[in-house]
């Protein structure tokens, strides 16, 4: 459903006195339903899933047995060898996802002054996978049999130190956990850096559980649906909703001054216009107030969202008040809505920043991709969602991205369309 | 763009649980590094750390909480309730409670908890198997450290913007960064912001051993931590939690809040060079100096003292002298350095917030923490390191240093805050 009269969007002070504007002007996706941006987007137009039988460990002994793996990534294909017994399976991941979302940006950190580029990206789980290979090491054969690698293998901030070091970006390096929300608040820290001057900025997100101590924490948690079939595996918003699928990835994108970019002729994907985080208190979702906060920070109203990229746990109480916080901003079927993790399972850090990426796509063609898996939206939630076939909207513009972490974590971005468009 | 100053402290620190103890432990130059007692470390090259006595029970843990919350969690939850306590804004969060945010570092997050469990589920390595249903059902929490600053966020009641930082050694200081930009920038009031961190554990004493970093003065614990020291041999591995409560000055001084210390730049740069290796000329530090004190408004002249990063190691120790002379040129010589490593060890993410805690209290009671164990001068290492004792000297301006893993150099300059003056 459309908006038949749109609000008129209010100029943004362009001038010295306003803040800096931060663009996003390349992306990199390594996603379960596609290796690299346009494969992946494609895949997400078509609806196709990524979701499938678990191959990177033997999962045949526990209960849930599909998750998200991403096609055709061969560790030894993408990763030079002499950094394979140093790097955990998601660093080398974020090494590919940052190499295209540079590429794609068309800029040369070597030409960039010399602390102008930095790195703030955001995981969950740091590197689980050798983080077992340490565990299984000491408690198998002793401490003496630990990889010398173990610690900045498996710490939480292998992937910017590894990709700071790749590119020869100097500026400031850090990683921000808050679970799934991650991918939006190392946005949001990225952009600070920005409008302090930084000329730019890799960040997003990038996880990878796919290894059996990961998947125990997962089951150990009891948040995973128990389907069998991949279509089942994470319904949100629908009246049987069961639980999530787990995949691995995400995306990196790169961030710029949007004055700079323009100089050098980049137009960019979209500005990064507000962003927010909230904490649930008590019996209190804080959710909704993340989104105002956001809205308020780009100086827009709800009337100006022209689609929503829902965080869609798919659990009954967490779609509610999630549906809750959408109604109360936009009203019931106010806005499309759409949740395309549904194709990839929640990645961790890596969701909330896929889905950056996937309304970044949408503005700039104009065409809303779908929720699957959810057949039919459940009564008590009155949400226009986007199931099917994608979504054509020829006016779309801004783009709200909600995502929320396991304890309480709600962060918000507002994105919009490039000016020159 | 709002200014922040520091109103509250709170420390969970080897040899000292409490804020008052830890400013005696540093001003007297106790040592609290021993044999590890923590577990049988028999077999490591390096059987020394500096271990914080920390009953549960006496903080109000019960069993079910002492079981559930990681040490690095419980460390956390003290030292924030210290600090909120400690600052008097309490009430503040309760009535605002969106405008209170939580900011916590940590390198290795909840590696104690996630060690033990490894243990459970693989019948102690014998399988790879792993039995998911004997694992802990926080698991996932130990996981994702963002479990650490959710459990601060829950306790103290902040329903701002909350996130756990993490990048390696310098989690301390990039977390209180992180807070202090949420400050600036008008997202929150109140940041409780901070770094947490419980290392000594098999798996994190097998890392440092695999890499020769650690100290191997086993023969004697007590001076095993000797930053800029001559005979030093590597870090001694600590633990523990420093938690600062951030505040906007306007906030702080409506409500006659005693700032210890105005938080007047905090500056991060990475040298892109080796995951573990300092690159020679120490350039990116040097000019993360510059870049922190250019932020602070300030020239190398008026620094008072330089709470340094001083792990211990060979290279890190005449790395950051290098960096120091190089950024302060001629000041360098005449300020005041010193390592509190050399007293509680190095906490790894929790270390740059407990620099920091100590240079807001070098600032409150005008004294100068020592290097302990610096006997022999290194002949590359030629700054003043405040040997052994505590200086009592004017301190109005601290500039404290914070270096790690992944090339990541982080600097912050603290000021003797100015509530008088107008804004």
């Amino acid at each position: 459903m459309t908006k038949a009269t749109q609000a008129p969007e209010p100029a943004r002070p362009a001038g010295a006195e306003g803040p800096r504007q931060t663009l996003v002007t390349g992306i990199g996706v390594a996603a379960p339903n596609g290796l690299g941006t346009r494969a992946w987007w494609d895949a997400v137009l078509c609806g196709r899933t990524g979701l499938g039988p678990i191959t990177r460990f033997d999962a045949s002994g526990y209960p849930v047995r599909i998750a998200g793996e991403i096609p055709g990534f061969v560790d030894e294909d993408h990763i030079p060898s002499r950094l394979l017994p140093s790097t955990d399976r998601g660093t080398r991941i974020a090494l590919v996802a940052a190499e295209e979302a540079l590429r794609d940006a068309n800029v040369s950190p070597a030409d960039l002054p010399a602390y102008g580029a930095g790195v703030i990206t955001a995981s969950s789980a740091g590197g689980a996978e050798f983080g077992e290979r340490g565990l299984a090491a000491l408690w198998s054969k002793g401490a003496q049999h630990v990889s010398a690698y173990q610690s900045f293998a498996s710490f939480h901030a292998a992937a910017p130190a590894q990709i700071s070091i790749r590119h020869r970006l100097r500026g400031h390096g850090s990683t921000v956990v808050s679970e799934q929300a991650g991918g939006i608040d190392a946005l949001a820290r990225a952009r600070r850096r920005i409008r302090d001057g930084a000329c730019l900025m890799v960040t997003g997100g990038i996880d990878s559980t796919l290894c059996a101590w990961g998947w125990a924490a997962h089951l150990a948690d009891g948040r995973l649906s128990p389907a069998t079939e991949p279509a089942r595996a994470y319904r949100p918003f629908a009246a049987t909703a069961d639980g999530h699928a787990v995949g691995e990835g995400g995306a990196l994108l790169v961030l710029e001054d949007a004055r700079a970019a323009a100089r050098r002729g980049a137009t960019g994907y979209g500005v990064i216009a507000g962003c927010a985080a909230t904490f649930d208190g008590p019996d209190r979702p804080t959710l909704r107030q993340a989104a105002e906060l956001a809205l308020a920070d780009a100086g827009l109203a709800p009337e100006h969202v022209d689609v929503v990229f829902a965080d869609g746990a798919a659990e009954r109480r967490a779609d509610l008040v999630e549906s809750q916080a959408l109604c109360a901003l936009f009203g019931p079927y106010g806005v499309p809505v759409t949740v395309p993790k549904t194709m990839t399972g929640r990645l961790g850090a890596g969701g909330s920043a896929l889905d950056v990426a996937a309304a970044l796509l949408a503005l700039r063609e104009k065409v809303v991709p779908p929720t699957t898996g959810t057949g039919r939206v459940a009564d008590d939630c009155p949400l226009d969602l986007v199931t099917g076939a994608p979504r054509e909207l020829p006016r779309l513009r801004v783009a709200l991205v909600l995502a929320r972490g396991r304890g309480g974590f709600n962060s918000a971005a507002v994105l919009r369309a490039p000016q020159t468009q | 763009m709002n200014r922040v100053v520091i109103t509250g402290i709170g420390v969970v620190a080897p040899g000292a649980v409490g804020t008052a103890g830890f400013w005696d432990l540093l001003t007297v130059g106790r040592t609290a590094t021993r044999r590890v007692t923590l577990f049988d470390a028999c077999g490591y090259r390096s059987r020394v750390a500096a271990e914080v006595d920390f009953t549960p029970a006496a903080h109000g843990f019960d069993l079910a909480d002492t079981e559930r919350l990681d040490r690095a969690a419980q460390f956390a939850l003290v030292a924030a309730r210290e600090a909120v306590a400690d600052s008097g804004v309490a009430d503040r969060i309760g009535r605002n409670p969106l405008r209170t945010g939580v900011s916590l570092g940590s390198a290795i997050g909840c590696t104690t908890s996630l060690a033990t469990q490894y243990a459970i589920l693989s019948d102690c390595g014998t399988t790879w198997t792993l039995d998911h249903t004997e694992a802990a059902e926080s698991l996932y929490d130990y996981f994702v450290p963002s479990s650490l600053a959710a459990t601060v966020a829950r306790d103290r009641g902040a329903q701002g913007p909350v996130a756990l930082v993490s990048s390696g050694c310098t989690s301390g200081l990039d977390a209180v960064g992180h807070g202090a930009d949420l400050i600036r920038e008008g997202s929150a009031d109140i940041v409780v912001a901070g770094g947490t961190e419980a290392p000594i554990v098999p798996i994190a004493m097998a890392c440092f051993d695999r890499l020769r970093l650690t100290s191997s003065r086993n023969d004697d614990p007590a001076t095993a931590s000797r930053p800029f020291d001559r005979t030093r041999d590597g870090f001694v591995l600590g633990e523990g939690a420093a938690v600062l409560v951030l505040e906007e000055l306007e906030h702080a001084r409506r409500r006659g809040a005693r700032p210890y210390a105005e938080l007047s730049a905090v500056t991060a740069h990475s040298s892109a060079h080796h995951m573990t290796g300092l690159r020679p000329g120490a350039l990116e530090m040097a000019d993360a100096i510059r870049a922190a004190l250019d932020q602070a408004r300030l020239n190398p002249a008026d620094v008072d003292y330089i709470s340094a990063h001083g792990a211990g190691t060979r290279h890190n120790d005449r790395h950051e002298t290098h960096a120091l002379k190089e950024s302060l040129g001629g000041s360098a010589h005449r300020v005041p350095v010193s390592s509190i490593k050399s007293m509680i060890g190095h906490a790894l993410g929790a270390a740059g917030a407990l620099d920091l805690a100590a240079s807001a209290l070098a600032i409150r009671h005008d004294t100068v923490p020592p290097t302990a164990n610096l006997h022999e001068p290194d002949p590359t290492c030629d700054l003043d390191y405040t040997p052994l004792f505590a200086r009592e000297q004017r301190t109005s301006t601290v500039l404290t240093v914070a270096s790690g893993f992944g090339g990541f150099h982080t600097a912050a300059v603290l000021t003797r805050p100015r509530l008088k003056e107008a804004a």
